[in-house]
């Protein structure tokens, strides 16, 4: 097994343990934590590819990596500022009981 | 290699564990060490700035916020919130299917093998690129944020008293 | 002096920041947003005539100016601007008609606390339907035709308060977006299969000749030539913008906007993309004409459909009441018109009867709007009536209006640009049938519109709106002048003897001679449905809005299934309504968490298979639809239970889907 497989492999271990908590998990809070993980897989992939790619030396991955970690600080921010509004609005943070959108 | 594998299991480990603990406080603590696993992994690859921002962005920042979260959203009573039963299985059968498929799709396919010696990227090169061909992007990524913050604030401190708890 | 084409994004670009500007000044000066954005579509106006003096120019010369969007791998997104007669021709109408409309606008929202946001919103539709209309990729033209949509979108249920206001948005935003969902299919179809989805591109762009002859060439399911199967993909997202049947019902209902919304997005310019698009893609959608024995020709399906859609809305818009329904069953019976056209391949005449319904419709729906503003938004035309002596601008250019979209002879544009649809459809060599449609369209549409010109301003009042109604301020007048004037001249572009339009759209146009028996056959089809509309409404006008509607009293079974638009949102709800509780109750009983995805997935296909199989239910429906109340919420409540609300649920119908598609790449032999 090569290096740049080994690194994936970790990255899709990474991704299944975050959907994982995304589905199983009802409080918000650690289905918004379960998608930083899938967001920090990602991240790791671009890193791998990057590291094992055909031109280290123009640095897409680590470049694309800085912006999507900016993107990740702004999306935890309002997301965990969404579960406190939820919080408001119905006492616990469920995400089961935030349904009153539907049709 | 082992370097590698210990980061991973290290990694992996402690998330598996704070996805299944019932206690919001030790789940989070435990994501905290798996985000640290991650910026040991980006110095393991030889990507030290993005090591550092993991730290800086993830333990320090995002870390805190999750604790206030939890805090502030904590029920009064005791925890009562469970791990439906109805909805494991097939969480479990549906992120178990795409890391099969995941890990099949690495496996299987023709990768670049060999390990060569670290890329010279540094922060140098980094900000070249960042300021150079990516100003644009920068500057809308800061954008961005500005207005990711202010939505927060409004969102977080609501309308006033009407639907304060 | 011509606009050079690398500079053609400042024409959408202009109305975009102004909307973006609009978006940041302070409420309280409503004045300042609408100034912003008037000037800025002026500008727009300006810059779309110089590009037009361009593209007039040398008609066939297509100026075009791509760029790079990203890059992936070895290939490249590339975008593009291109100007041509047919896009530039469309632009200074869709910028000179929204001038007009914006300025109507100032009267009629004058005391709305909301008007800025109203003025954003229409900045935003103008920036991305000037995009739609001047894109090279059908990929920059997909992007602004969902702009479009969320515009339509925001200003349909602009005054969201109203249940029914919030309830039309989301019943148009839904039913365009499963037309949409056949035009983005066709759009990576198309990406797949010629590498490009630049329209031009020196000689590569898939409307030329070499990617026409490969598209054509090679067959896919059921015989179809890809060309075929990717034109009516294509034409699926015509269809739900254009509100051709079985997608029109989002239209109707989306006159719950303000007027000029109405005027401007459901009548006079975005309903046209459709058509637009159509027109755009013809060589495309005509690529198959050449093949013997192919099935079906794109272009066929596409007469069919806007033949039975000219029809039914002329025939359902006899029956209504409100003045804003009877137009909006007239734009779609029109919009019929222009894909009929279109599909007999006389794009040119479909894109001449585009210019002029825009005028003429816009003209009638500002007039509507001037009518609803003095009566104080009463829109029910059995408590109008006597409005000729109180509103004598608006009546006047209301009937000017009037005639043209009736096509009275001679003097207005309606006449000529529905006298070149005739004759286009009368020398269809596949099927008789759309012509004779046509024809009885023409009856039909000159009566409605007598009806409704002698039930609003003839007779007496029959109701207090009615009574105390005053001519609307001159920024409303001055308007409804002008569009009365281009109502009259447009149709000059294009007769029989000078077919300029024609000509200079299509380099190859031929006009051709003897077409003097069928304008007469037409001039009698209209003769006859004004002097039918004028016997039943206008020399006896009832005397007070409870006494029954004149048609009522003679075929009653008729007027009523008319009345109830055929039954199709009825259908709607029974059909897809009906399958949602069945396939509900049988999810109730399984085991909630695991079956609950795959049943939810069922339910969306069928409400896709209700919607195909609707079509065969057209006799079920003519039998007279005796159906109770207003079946709108009902119909929109069905669309809306496939959404759940649980996100668990969406996520995990998303991973199951990722599975299944990798499972199917793999299996099936990845390319």
């Amino acid at each position: 097994m090569s290096p740049l497989q080994a690194c994936l492999l970790f990255s899709s271990a990474l991704f299944s343990l975050g959907l994982i908590a995304v589905l199983v998990r009802s409080n918000a809070i650690l289905v918004l934590l379960g998608v930083e993980l899938m967001l920090n897989a990602a991240n790791l992939n671009f890193i791998a590819f990057w590291r094992y790619g055909p031109a280290p030396a123009e640095g897409h991955g680590v470049v694309f990596v800085v912006f999507a970690l900016a993107v990740a600080a702004a999306e935890a921010a309002v997301g965990l500022a969404l579960v406190i509004a939820l919080h408001r609005h119905q006492r616990n943070v469920r995400l089961g009981d935030a349904r009153r959108l539907h049709g | 290699m082992i370097a590698l594998a210990a980061i991973a299991l290290g990694t992996l480990a402690a998330a598996a564990v704070a996805l299944a603990l019932r206690d919001l406080i030790h789940s989070a603590l435990l994501l905290i060490a798996s985000w640290v696993g991650i910026a040991a992994f980006y110095l393991w690859a030889g990507a030290e700035f993005i090591a550092f921002a993991q730290v800086l962005i993830y333990v320090g920042a995002i870390s805190m916020v999750v604790l206030f979260a939890v805090l502030l959203t904590r029920p009064p009573t005791a925890p009562a919130t469970p791990v439906r039963s109805g909805r494991t299985v097939p969480g479990f059968l549906a992120g178990g299917a795409v890391l099969g498929l995941l890990a099949g799709a690495v496996l299987s396919s023709p990768l670049p093998a060999g390990m060569g010696a670290a890329p010279a990227f540094g922060v140098r090169e980094l900000g070249l690129k960042l300021l150079g061909p990516h100003a644009g992007a920068l500057l809308a990524t800061g954008a961005l944020l500005t207005v990711a913050l202010l939505g927060a604030v409004v969102l977080a401190a609501g309308r006033g008293k009407e639907d304060a708890p | 002096m011509h606009l050079p084409v690398q500079l053609t994004w400042l024409i959408p670009a202009l109305p975009a920041a102004a909307a973006a500007m609009i978006a940041v000044v302070p409420a309280r000066r409503p004045g300042l947003g609408a100034g912003l954005a008037l000037a800025a579509l002026a500008g727009s106006l300006l810059l779309a005539v110089l590009a037009l003096g361009g593209a007039l120019a040398d008609p066939a010369a297509r100026l075009t100016h791509t760029f790079t969007w990203f890059a992936v791998g070895h290939g490249a997104i590339r975008l593009g601007w291109l100007l041509d007669p047919l896009g530039t021709l469309l632009a200074v109408m869709v910028a000179a008609v929204g001038l007009l409309i914006f300025t109507f606008s100032l009267g009629y929202l004058r005391d709305d606390p909301r008007a800025k946001q109203f003025f954003c919103f229409l900045s935003l539709f103008a920036g991305a339907m000037l995009g739609l209309l001047l894109a090279n990729s059908l990929l920059l033209l997909f992007v602004c035709w969902e702009l479009v949509g969320l515009a339509s979108y925001l200003l349909i249920g602009f005054w969201f308060q109203r249940p029914a206001a919030a309830q039309a948005a989301r019943k148009a935003f839904i039913t365009t977006r499963i037309g949409d969902l056949g035009l983005l299919l066709g759009l990576v179809w198309l990406q797949d299969s010629t590498g490009t989805l630049l329209l031009f591109d020196g000689g590569r762009g898939v409307l030329e000749a070499e990617a026409l002859g490969s598209l054509a060439g090679a067959t896919t399911v059921g015989g179809l030539a890809v060309s075929t199967a990717i034109g009516l993909l294509l034409f699926c997202g015509a269809a739900g913008k254009s509100g051709q049947v079985p997608l029109h019902v989002w239209l109707p209902d989306a006159m719950e906007g303000p007027t000029p919304v109405s005027a401007l997005i459901h009548a006079a310019t975005m309903v046209a993309a459709g058509v637009f698009l159509v027109a755009r893609v013809f060589p495309l959608l005509a690529a198959d004409l050449a093949l013997p024995h192919a099935p079906v020709h794109a272009l066929s399906v596409v007469a069919t459909v806007g033949a039975v859609t000219a029809l039914f809305g002329a025939a359902v818009a006899v029956a209504q009441d409100d003045i804003k329904r009877v137009l909006a069953f007239s734009t779609v019976s029109q919009l019929g018109y222009m894909m009929l056209a279109a599909g007999t391949g006389a794009w040119t005449a479909a894109i001449f009867h585009l210019l002029t319904h825009a005028c003429f419709k816009a003209l009638l729906f500002l007039g509507a709007g001037s009518v609803i503003h003095a009566t104080h938004h009463e829109q029910d035309i059995r408590r109008l009536g006597g409005l000729r002596g109180r509103l004598p601008v608006t009546g006047a250019t209301f009937a000017v209006g009037m005639m043209a979209l009736a096509g009275v002879p001679f003097l207005f544009s309606g006449f000529w640009s529905k006298e070149a649809i005739l004759h286009a459809a009368h020398g269809w060599a596949i099927s008789p049938l759309p012509f004779l449609v046509a024809l009885a369209a023409v009856a039909l549409t000159a009566f409605y519109m007598t009806r409704l010109l002698a039930e609003v301003f003839a007779g007496a009042p029959r109701g207090h709106g009615a009574e105390t109604a005053h001519e609307s301020p001159a920024v409303m007048t001055v308007p409804l002048v002008v569009l009365a004037l281009a109502s009259v001249g447009l149709g000059f572009l294009g007769t029989p003897w000078w077919p300029w339009l024609q000509r200079t759209l299509d380099p190859t146009f031929k006009a051709e001679a003897g077409g003097a028996g069928l304008m007469a056959v037409s001039i009698a089809l209209v003769a006859a449905g004004i002097l039918a509309g004028w016997a039943r409404y206008g020399r006896h006008p009832r005397s007070d809005a409870r006494a029954p509607d004149p048609l009522a009293r003679s075929v009653p079974r008729l007027h009523r299934a008319l009345a109830a638009r055929l039954g199709c949102d009825e259908l709607y709800a029974a059909t897809l309504g009906r399958l949602n509780a069945a396939l509900a109750a049988a999810a109730n009983a399984l085991d909630r968490s695991v079956w609950d995805g795959c049943v939810r997935l069922l339910a969306r296909l069928g409400a896709y298979a209700g919607l195909v199989s609707r079509e065969t239910d057209e006799e079920v429906l003519n039998g007279g639809f005796n159906a109770a109340g207003d079946g709108l919420r009902a119909s929109g409540r069905a669309y809306a239970r496939t959404q759940t609300g649980d996100a668990h649920g969406y996520v995990w119908m998303l991973a199951a889907g990722f599975v299944l598609l990798a499972l199917a790449v793999l299996l099936g032999g990845a390319r």
